[in-house]
């Protein structure tokens, strides 16, 4: 019986990786719960709310793509739709090698990474940098970001003063402000260099073609103000029906993602900069990314494109605390990641088939989620899609039932099963040559085989 | 040759095709999201100066204070708004550098930028800037500190009502406390990319 590939990283993971990881989401978990409830009398009607409007927006997308199309539009936005990863990687370099630009600075986008565009850039002569601290960090580690809002949380402070030292950016020192004052002074200079803004958008008003973008930097808020190009990733789920939903759920996200009533900088962005601003793109993109959601659209498991990636469930999630995210291995870790990842991949669904079994089903994600996800259902849905197909990675860890499914499908076979299991009690079962039974005998007695009773009895029993 | 856009609805629509009946889309009472402190405010000022310190803010009420802390930490080279220095240069005794245009081929050379605020959210200690208001994105972003001129009659209580008064520019940004991360193990720094020192000035 192989153990599942999740276990494995987990049992391999480096104890100060581990405690990082433990703490880290512990303390997120822990504060964001006191803030929420602090806040509010009955934050839970807040989380159904939220994912009642994103649930609406996604099962409405056939009106709300092309009216938030027309809408950018409107506001001097060229709009581009990418079906593919490939289709958004090209389109992002037509936009650049059109013009003859060459520089990217990146504030943070999941879409990017899901794409792994700046794979494909690099190959194209195109420069890319990582403006996020953490993901910078990532980024001259050639390393993978392993939460969604805190990228690093599997490193100390003496890996990354190794990495600035290595690259340059100073003699070791671990304190965390000098290794922030430094990367602060490295990067300002590149935004100035730099030819082209790559964002993302946490949400996208169809009423407005506001695209709101979070950071607590201000990364950026740099990007936007240094360069004459903006470019923003969007996943076709990242639609708001109008602003005023947006103040319930700019409320839950910052909460949700790291204890904040708002992040610092919330930027509502809807079009180039105004005509008497100095600073900042003349030209603005918005890339709506498919990727496999319309896929996910289809499946029973749409709900997952009600997603606001906080990071909740990762910080709550008490296989997350034990595996770190590159357990995960793909852009999406934890809870939203075993459901996502599987679901994204598409044809390669079975090379993720065992995500959805790591969890134990304890359902605290569905508890903090701020769109109230019910990733167990979920987890449930594609457990058996795994089965159904057959993907051997579903069966891992699984004890082998084959001969349980022929007798329980055959009443026959079963009938004499249950008798013929009376000579259970007469063999010395400890000594069956299985390793696992042997240990579980070591502990523990087997009661005594019963089978064929109830039977019996259903059969005799007094009918009125 | 179907483009991108034509796959993408044609698969969003046979996705949604069978559903029996869409979701509706739910209505929401805005108290549910404000905070109590928020409920019948008279002046919002005390409350958003509040919220602000609560963030790492710094609320001040007169240039004086203002000119005193910059003396007093030696930030005595800076960016100003044209058109707010007019009204603020004679508070600034001499010793002070005070540009009016922001260079950025000099960006390490500006410890201050003084820009306008659009508004304020007095429950969440929020700046709110726009695009059409400020004078200079990077003066107003770049320098260690930012000072936001603010007027009393421009906070908003709170997030619901500055979502209602949203204006038609192209990049409004609320800003809640200096620039600040917690990337290396948790440690919160401030100062990242943005000010590290955010202050709200009301002038009345």
């Amino acid at each position: 019986m192989a153990t599942q590939l999740i276990d494995q990283f987990a049992k391999n993971l480096a104890p100060d990786t581990k405690a990082a990881v433990y703490d880290g989401s512990k303390k997120g978990h822990e504060k964001r719960t006191q803030l929420l409830f602090d806040t509010y009398a009955d934050p839970n009607r807040l989380r159904e709310i939220a994912g009642e409007i994103k649930q609406h927006v996604i099962e409405n997308l056939d009106t709300y793509l092309p009216a938030v199309e027309a809408k950018l539009q409107a506001n001097g936005v060229k709009v581009h739709w990418a079906a593919t990863g490939d289709d958004a990687c090209a389109a992002v370099r037509d936009i650049m090698q059109a013009r003859g630009l060459r520089k990217i600075v990146k504030a943070k986008t999941m879409v990017s990474e899901e794409i792994e565009l700046e794979h494909y850039l690099n190959k194209h002569g195109i420069e890319t940098l990582e403006t996020d601290l953490g993901e910078f960090i990532v980024q001259i580690d050639h390393d993978h970001p392993s939460h969604i809002v805190k990228p690093i949380i599997h490193k100390n402070r003496r890996e990354i003063a190794q990495s600035f030292e290595r690259e340059g950016l100073g003699a070791y020192n671990d304190d965390p402000a000098t290794i922030t004052a430094r990367a602060r002074q490295f990067l300002r200079h590149k935004y100035l260099a730099a030819d082209v803004a790559l964002t993302g958008a946490n949400f996208v008003s169809v009423e407005s073609g506001r695209l709101v973008i979070v950071t607590n930097e201000g990364n950026s808020r740099f990007c936007l103000a240094a360069t004459k190009c903006h470019i923003a990733l969007v996943g076709i789920e990242k639609l708001v029906p109008n602003d005023r939903d947006l103040g319930l759920l700019l409320n839950l996200l910052g909460r949700s993602a790291t204890a904040q009533q708002l992040t610092v900088y919330t930027e509502f962005v809807s079009g180039p900069k105004s005509a008497t601003q100095p600073d900042g793109p003349e030209e603005m993109h918005v890339i709506f990314v498919d990727n496999g959601r319309t896929d996910v659209l289809a499946s029973d498991c749409r709900d997952i494109l009600r997603c606001i990636r906080c990071g909740a469930c990762l910080n709550v999630c008490p296989v997350y605390r034990q595996a770190s995210g590159h357990a995960y291995r793909s852009v999406y870790p934890g809870p939203v990641g075993a459901v996502l990842s599987p679901l994204l991949a598409g044809k390669k669904f079975p090379e993720f088939a065992d995500l959805p079994k790591a969890s134990s089903l304890c359902g605290a994600c569905h508890e903090v989620c701020p769109v109230n996800i019910p990733i167990p259902d979920l987890l449930l849905r594609l457990r058996e899609k795994g089965k159904r197909e057959g993907a051997p990675l579903a069966a891992a860890g699984t004890p082998p039932m084959g001969a349980w499914a022929v007798l329980a499908s055959q009443p026959a076979a079963w009938k004499v099963a249950l008798f013929g299991g009376k000579i259970l009690n007469f063999l010395p079962t400890n000594l069956i040559p299985v390793p696992a039974l042997r240990a579980w005998e070591a502990k523990r007695t087997l009661p005594e085989w019963r089978g064929g009773e109830f039977r019996a009895w259903f059969k005799n029993r007094p009918k009125p | 040759m179907s483009t991108s856009r034509e796959q993408i609805m044609g698969r969003v629509q046979a996705a949604l095709a069978p559903l029996p009946q869409r979701a509706a889309r739910p209505d929401w009472d805005r108290d549910l999201v404000i905070l109590r402190q928020a409920h019948g405010l008279t002046d919002p000022w005390p409350l958003f100066a509040e919220r602000l310190k609560a963030v790492n803010g710094t609320p001040l009420t007169s240039v004086t204070e203002l000119v005193a802390l910059l003396g007093k930490n030696n930030w005595k080279h800076g960016y100003c708004d044209p058109a707010l220095w007019p009204q603020l240069s004679g508070a600034f005794p001499s010793g002070f550098t005070v540009e009016t245009t922001y260079d950025r081929t000099r960006v390490d050379d500006y410890a201050f930028g003084l820009t306008a605020a659009a508004g304020a959210i007095a429950e969440t200690g929020t700046l709110i800037l726009t695009d059409n208001g400020t004078s200079s994105r990077l003066g107003a972003l770049a320098p260690w500190v930012h000072i936001a001129v603010l007027h009393r009659n421009q906070i908003h209580h709170d997030i619901p009502s500055a979502v209602a008064a949203l204006p038609a520019d192209p990049n409004i940004i609320w800003v809640t406390g200096p620039s600040k991360t917690a990337d290396v193990e948790g440690i919160l720094i401030e100062g990242v990319h943005g000010p590290g020192r955010q202050v709200a000035l009301l002038v009345d």
